[in-house]
Parts: structure tokens; sequence; C-alpha cells
């Protein structure tokens, strides 16, 4: 993968991702971990998915307006992970940080897929992505996934239920086909990329005690690079941070 | 009827088969001349009978202020930049060429993507990449080149628009001043255009002559593609 501006030695830190359907519990996750990590005096960035200000803009315009084809769709979220990248991804791993992130590129690769985008030429788009050193994917059975979406929300968007490919005139019928897609998507991706499948039919907790042993595992290989940035400073800044926004 | 093809895996969805227009790029560096020829060759295909539709000029609806923004600013990374003109030429291709072509139209493309990938050639881009990136687009069915040095595109850009940061390559820091920086950038798009020229095909014109003498040469470069018209017509 060419990463243009990270060479492999120069990056310090680690990068951690989640992925899954909507409603397979993966935000609550990584969430937790991200609370440990800086109770544990890590120095944690945490990166948004679709957070470019610069080009949220125009996705917001062009959602708003429907003119966005699956084409466009993909290259406006490639456009706006490349500014996280270049922004925000690449110089925290350069400094040491560990970076979480709530999505990643595999959620273009199932969901641009699913809306009829060839396989090969996303995954071109998305070649100068940092390489996550744990990418955990959150796999529910769909009918789970649906069912907290569906009974949480009352409406869905129209392109967040695929309702511009045509899959049904239904918002709630298109989601559910629309997620059924993604899901195997992402299931023919866990070979091709190596993602670690995290059964997320268990309990919250017991899914936080596995992801906090392969988190730690991976951490102590690294522990010579990243107990330098351990600290109570750090820990202590970060926790008052997330109880400010909390 | 003419049978378009992708320069690679194409837009998902798209029925070639149902695209009757012509697509004819016009190519060139920044102040060539290409918008004097695209009036002059709009005049003519449409005294001939032909729908003509011009686009390059606007940019697309989607992506206009955000590009503005990101300009204005030149806070995006050269990755980013890449991408927000990718998607820029994506939304023009589907929303505005395609159903011209769909339509019968002759489009009359000021600039391609090829441009694009010169400028960002320049600035460090990965070509095979770019290439990558673009194979959503349609193969034109002609493609003119303006051909031009540097010290030729100076007078028209000094009298015509004036030197701009963009196109003096300013971001790269490259000519202590904007008419070094224009030598210098400009001369490097160029290299890459005329690489392009011959890789793609491409017909080229010797821009450097007067705009009657350049025209007579892109009537001719265009003859061959034209639908027959009607008995009567000029």
């Amino acid at each position: 993968m060419d990463t243009g501006a990270l060479v492999q030695d120069e990056k310090r830190g680690m990068l951690i991702i989640v992925e899954g359907i909507d409603g397979s519990g993966k935000s609550t996750q990584i969430h937790l971990l991200h609370r440990w990590l800086v109770s544990e005096g890590y120095g944690v960035f945490f990166s948004e998915w679709n957070s470019s200000p610069l080009v949220k803009g125009t996705t917001k315009l062009g959602k708003k307006r429907k003119v966005l084809t699956p084409t466009t769709f993909s290259l406006i979220a490639a456009t706006d992970f490349a500014d996280r990248t270049e922004h925000e991804i690449i110089p925290a791993l350069k400094a040491g940080a560990i970076v979480l992130a709530d999505r990643y590129a595999y959620t273009a690769y199932a969901r641009d897929v699913a809306r009829g985008v060839p396989r090969s030429w996303v995954r071109n788009l998305y070649d100068f992505s940092v390489k996550p050193d744990i990418a955990m994917y959150f796999r529910v059975p769909l009918e789970v996934s649906l069912d907290r979406i569906l009974t949480g929300r009352a409406q869905i968007k129209y392109y967040e239920a695929g309702m511009d490919i045509g899959l049904s005139t239904d918002v709630r019928e298109s989601f559910k086909l629309f997620q059924e897609r993604i899901m195997r998507e992402y299931d023919n991706m866990v070979d091709e990329f190596g993602l670690t499948v995290i059964d997320g039919t268990r309990s919250i907790e017991e899914q936080q005690a596995e992801v906090r042993r392969i988190v730690s595992h991976k951490l102590a290989e690294n522990h010579g690079v990243l107990g330098e940035l351990k600290g109570d400073q750090v820990g202590r800044i970060s926790i008052r941070r997330i109880e400010a926004n909390s | 009827m003419t049978r378009f093809q992708w320069y690679g895996e194409g837009i998902p969805g798209v029925d070639l088969s149902a695209l009757c227009g012509k697509l004819v790029v016009i190519e060139g560096a920044d102040s060539v001349g290409r918008s004097t020829q695209i009036c002059m060759l709009r005049d003519w295909l449409e005294s001939r009978g032909h729908a003509v539709f011009d686009t390059g000029l606007t940019r697309s609806e989607l992506t206009q202020e955000g590009l503005d923004q990101a300009k204005s600013g030149h806070t995006l990374g050269r990755k980013t930049m890449s991408l927000f003109y990718a998607t820029d030429f994506a939304d023009r291709l589907e929303n505005q060429i395609i159903p011209a072509l769909r339509a019968g139209y002759y489009v009359l493309s000021d600039r391609y993507f090829y441009s694009v990938c010169a400028r960002d050639t320049v600035r460090g881009a990965d070509p095979k990449w770019l290439e990558g990136v673009y194979g959503f687009a349609l193969k034109p069915d002609l493609v003119l080149y303006l051909k031009a040095d540097v010290e030729a595109l100076i007078p028209r850009t000094l009298y015509g628009k004036g030197f701009s940061y963009w196109e003096s390559g300013m971001d790269l820091a490259l000519g202590v001043d904007l008419l070094d920086g224009f030598k210098i950038y400009q001369s490097r798009v160029i290299k890459e255009l005329n690489g392009m020229s011959e890789r793609f095909d491409w017909v080229t014109v010797d821009a450097t002559r007067d705009p009657d003498a350049i025209f007579r040469d892109l009537q001719r470069a265009i003859d061959p593609i034209l639908v027959p018209t009607p008995v009567g017509t000029p």
C-alpha cells in the first residue's frame, strides 16, 4: 500500500480500526476501548468517519440535491478519507499516538461495491491508506443489526437506505436489502485483508474483554515505542476531555 | 452508431450502446487558445445542423464551492486535491457529458481528465494510481491537442488573464515570481501533455499560429468523425 507521506519506520504509533454494518455494536466497543486506553495512560487520537470540514459541505450538498451517483459518492468519501489520512492519521501516527477509527477503507470497499462500483477500482482508490495494525470486524446476524437500527430510529435517510440504487421503493425494505449486500461484501473481505472477526452476538462486556485482549497483545509487541508516551500526564488530560464531552 | 468504450472499469449502470453523440476533447496548456477554438468549432458544427454541448468551462454543481474554497485556502493535501478533482470530473461526466451523448449531442469538452492528471503528476502524484482512478472515464471519439511551447504562452497569458498563483505553480515554490514559476511549471505540464498525446493517440495541432490556421486544422481532424448532414447544408 502506498502511504505517500508515511514510511513504515517513521510510524511510531498504532492504528486500530473497527468495521461492521450499522447496528453491529462496533461503535460501542471502540468507545469503550478508547476510554480504557486513555485510563491506561496512552495518548489516543480518534479519527471520525466523514469528518473532513471542507468535503463535508460537498457531501451534504450532494445528498440534499440527490445528485450523488455510486461513482461520485465513492469518490467524495475517498476525498474525505484522504483529507483525514493526510491531516490527521499520518501526523498522529508519526507522533506516536494510538489512532482509533470507527469505520475505515473497508467500509468503502463494502458499501461502494454494494452500490455497484467495481471492486478493483475502489481498492486502487484507497491505495494511499495506512494499513491498520488491528482491524476488527464486528459480525452479527443481519436480523440482529436491523432490529437494533430499525426499532431505534424513526427515519432512515435516502442514501443510507440505498434508495439510489433502486432495491425497493420502500425505505425500510431497501435498507434491509442494502445492508445484506454490504454484509456479504464484508464477509468476503475477511481473508483478503486479514480482518479479525469479533462475534457481536455476545454481551458487551464479553466483547470488550476480547477487544482488550487483542489490543494488549499488540501493545506488548510494540512496548518499546508506545511505552514512551505512557504517562499519567497524558492519561489524566484525555480522561478529563472525554468526561467533558460525554 | 459509435461504440463508446471506457478507459478501465467504467461507471456502473451506464449503457454505452445508448450513447449516440460524439465526444470531442480539446486539450492544451493554460491560455493556449482552447476557448477561442471551441467557440469557432461550436458555430461551425451548429451551422451544419449538429446539436452542440460545450463543457469544461463550468465546474460541476456538486464540487464547485468546495473546490473554490480549497483553492483559496490552500489547505488540502495533494491526495485529497487529486480525489476532489476526480469527483468533480466524475460528476460532470455522469451528469452533463453522458446525458448529452445519450441525446445525440456533439460534446466539445474544454480539457478532459488528462490536464488534471498532468497537473497532479507535476505535483508528485503516482501516474499509475491516477490511471486506476480515472478508469471510470469514457474514451473520447477524438482528442485535439493544441500544442505550444511555454514561450508562446507567455504573451497570451500576460496580456490576457494575467499570471496567477495556480497557473504559475506557486504552491510548488518553483520560481521567485509569477513569471518564473509560470515558465517552470507550464513546461512540466506541457511535457506531461506531450507524453499523453502519444500514449493516447491525440491529433496534435501547432497552436502557435493564428486562430484561423489552427481552426482549419481542427476542422480537417474532425471531418472523418462527422455524421453526414442532409443535402443543402453548407
